[in-house]
């Protein structure tokens, strides 16, 4: 085996034993480019043949923004609430050993493999006025089909997996030892889990949390039975973008597709940031 | 603060770990749980610290009795081998942490918490490292933190499992100096586990020498090395050669030879010969001797090793000879044990 050896001057990268960074950079390139960034430019090169002027009357269209309201909205909500009973999902999964859990920890899934359109089409059988779950709801004046907290449900249903499978490998890894430590300290249970195990869960939880929001806004199947699509009211954005597309109005339609590219774009980089953040603090 | 632990039992899923342990700590004593890794030294510290629960028995703090109280209640400062520190916060943090749990009045100010962790820094020898994370600092580092955040909260015992156990050789030589001296200058009574003698034998006022869940023996590094009460602590502590022997009207014998050890009170009958290797006396001529031709010579640092083979059996035997000494050129070695002692065949 010979080394090369290294060249004088700057260097890209410092030479690692894993040959082929070359190679391997280069297909990876080669393939995010044809699956991602070929679609995505001719989005924005469509849009862009609208012209700036026609552009902002879409894109500050009450129906438009409407839309993008409650595609954000409901996405950020229901990854919010997924956050919450997703790591409390994990936790479960993680601590204890009960009889079943293999079959919930498989169940878990479901909603990865599940077409969205039947997640749609059950969810909405269920919570409809006269659904099972529906009618013990409606007395109470709380209407969850046909309205935008029936999207919430959905996409509730749509994002679990996301935050339960991250959280749940950096949950297995807590040292026990860490925990132990706490309570020599004189911690109680409850600042065990407040101060020691979420802050180091976080990571793993931000991270689910973008995950889930991103499917959010992006899921349509699910949606559009359950929402009732009322425009204004309980229109998502993906929805708006399939109405202008029947209607043949492609620089509309592209032109919504780049705010919501734009925007998702944004908010997945502050997340991105915020962990590099605490990565490097934290080690 | 004593510690009093009174016939313990320990069992895991009905598999003993300890078998009726009793064992007296005094106050300020440093003090070492040796033994092979299995032999129960990290249970009894765990049921001391209260991180398990004795299936039988009780563990007392002075007079009170500590096996009913929860963890939290114990105020025991426990360090962890592999430091077990909150990597989201800063050394300062980390230190201050058990101070900072506490409720009401026994909760200092949060000036009074920087002050002493500022003050516990520097007596393990970190000032100025407040503002760092565990991540960026070295593992003999992160042992003084976990340290100092363990005597943040005055434990009234101080208990440390292998503390040294995942560090090189050299560090762990350096803490352990310097452990001893945090001991002589704060005082509190220290209960340590290694399974390394020579780090027993060094830094504790007694070792505690476990096996198989139970204690063997309790005494000063003096008493264990030289005087063991039995084979496994001869064969523990230190290097140890045996001989399967005979005793007969008070002499010890190798096959049909007396060896010229008298044992008096030794009751007749097969019993196994122990002692040191480099505890003995060569001799000339070999009239009540162990005498054997020589197997093998090695070269061990300062000394020379010797390896016997004794008798009709070809018992091998190994001892310990000066590196110049004329003895290592022959042949065939006689010699006899200065300081030894008898046990039961097994």
């Amino acid at each position: 085996m010979t080394i090369a050896p290294a060249k004088a001057g700057w260097r890209f990268r410092q030479p690692s034993v894993i040959p082929g960074f070359g190679l391997t950079l280069g297909f990876s390139l080669a393939y995010l480019t044809l699956i991602i960034l070929i679609p995505l430019s001719g989005l924005i090169w469509r849009s862009a043949a609208l012209g700036w002027t026609d552009f902002w009357a879409i894109a500050t269209d009450r129906r438009t923004l409407n839309a993008l309201e409650i595609s954000f909205g409901a996405a950020f909500i229901a990854a919010a609430v997924n956050v919450v009973f997703g790591t409390l999902v994990a936790w479960v999964l993680v601590r204890y050993r009960f009889p079943g859990r293999r079959i919930v920890d498989a169940m878990v899934d479901l909603p990865f493999a599940l077409p969205t359109a039947v997640a749609g089409i059950a969810l909405t059988t269920l919570y409809a006025p006269n659904g099972w779950i529906g009618h013990l709801l409606a007395p109470l004046g709380i209407k969850v089909a046909y309205t935008p907290l029936g999207i919430v449900v959905a996409l509730v249903f749509i994002g679990l997996p996301f935050v339960v499978r991250t959280v749940q490998p950096i949950m297995e890894e807590i040292d026990k030892e860490v925990e132990e430590a706490a309570a020599t300290l004189g911690a109680n249970r409850f600042q065990i889990i407040t101060r020691i195990l979420f802050p180091g869960l976080a990571p793993a939880i931000v991270t689910g949390f973008s995950l889930a929001f991103a499917r959010g806004v992006g899921e349509y199947g699910s949606v559009i039975f359950i929402a009732g699509n009322l425009p204004y009211k309980s229109e998502i954005a993906p929805l708006l973008i399939v109405i202008r597309l029947e209607e043949y109005n492609y620089p509309a339609a592209t032109a919504i597709a780049a705010i919501m590219l734009l925007l998702s774009f944004l908010m997945l980089l502050v997340i991105n940031l915020a962990q590099s953040w605490s990565r490097k603090r934290y080690g | 603060m004593e510690v009093r632990v009174a016939n313990v039992r320990k069992e895991f899923d009905r598999f003993p770990a300890l078998h009726d342990v009793s064992l007296d700590i005094k106050s300020g004593e440093l003090i070492a749980l040796l033994g092979p890794s299995g032999s129960g030294k990290t249970t009894l510290l765990r049921l001391i610290a209260g991180l398990e629960r004795p299936t039988r028995g009780k563990i007392f703090f002075g007079d009170d009795d500590a096996s009913q109280k929860s963890i939290q209640e114990r105020n025991v400062g426990f360090v962890f081998q592999h430091y077990a520190l909150f990597r989201h916060m800063t050394v300062a943090d980390n230190i201050g942490f058990g101070l900072k749990v506490r409720h009401g009045p026994s909760r200092p100010p949060a000036a009074e918490i920087r002050r002493r962790a500022s003050e516990l820094l520097d007596l393990v020898q970190l000032s100025g490292l407040e503002k760092r994370y565990p991540a960026q600092l070295s593992g003999g580092q992160r042992q003084r933190v976990a340290l100092a955040r363990a005597m943040a909260i005055e434990p009234k015992v101080l208990l440390l499992d292998e503390p040294f156990g995942a560090l090189d050789a050299q560090v762990r030589r350096e803490l352990r100096r310097w452990l001893r001296e945090i001991h002589d200058r704060t005082g509190h009574t220290t209960v340590f586990v290694t399974h390394d003698q020579e780090e027993a034998l060094e830094l504790a006022d007694r070792v505690v020498v476990m096996s198989q869940g139970r204690i063997e023996q309790v005494g000063s590094a003096d008493e264990i090395y030289d005087t063991p009460n039995s084979p496994f602590v001869y064969s523990f502590i230190g290097e140890s050669s045996t001989l399967p022997v005979k005793v007969e009207d008070g002499q010890v014998w190798i096959a049909d030879r007396p060896i010229g050890l008298s044992a008096p009170h030794a009751p007749s009958g097969e019993a196994v010969l122990y002692f040191r290797p480099h505890d003995v006396e060569l001799l000339d001529g070999c009239s009540g001797c162990i005498a054997g031709t020589v197997a093998a010579s090695r070269r061990v640092a300062g000394t020379r090793r010797v390896e016997l083979e004794i008798g009709g059996e070809r018992q091998r035997v190994e001892i310990e000879l000066p590196v110049d000494h004329p003895a290592a050129q022959k042949s065939r070695v006689a010699f006899r044990p200065r300081r030894w002692k008898l046990f039961p065949a097994a």
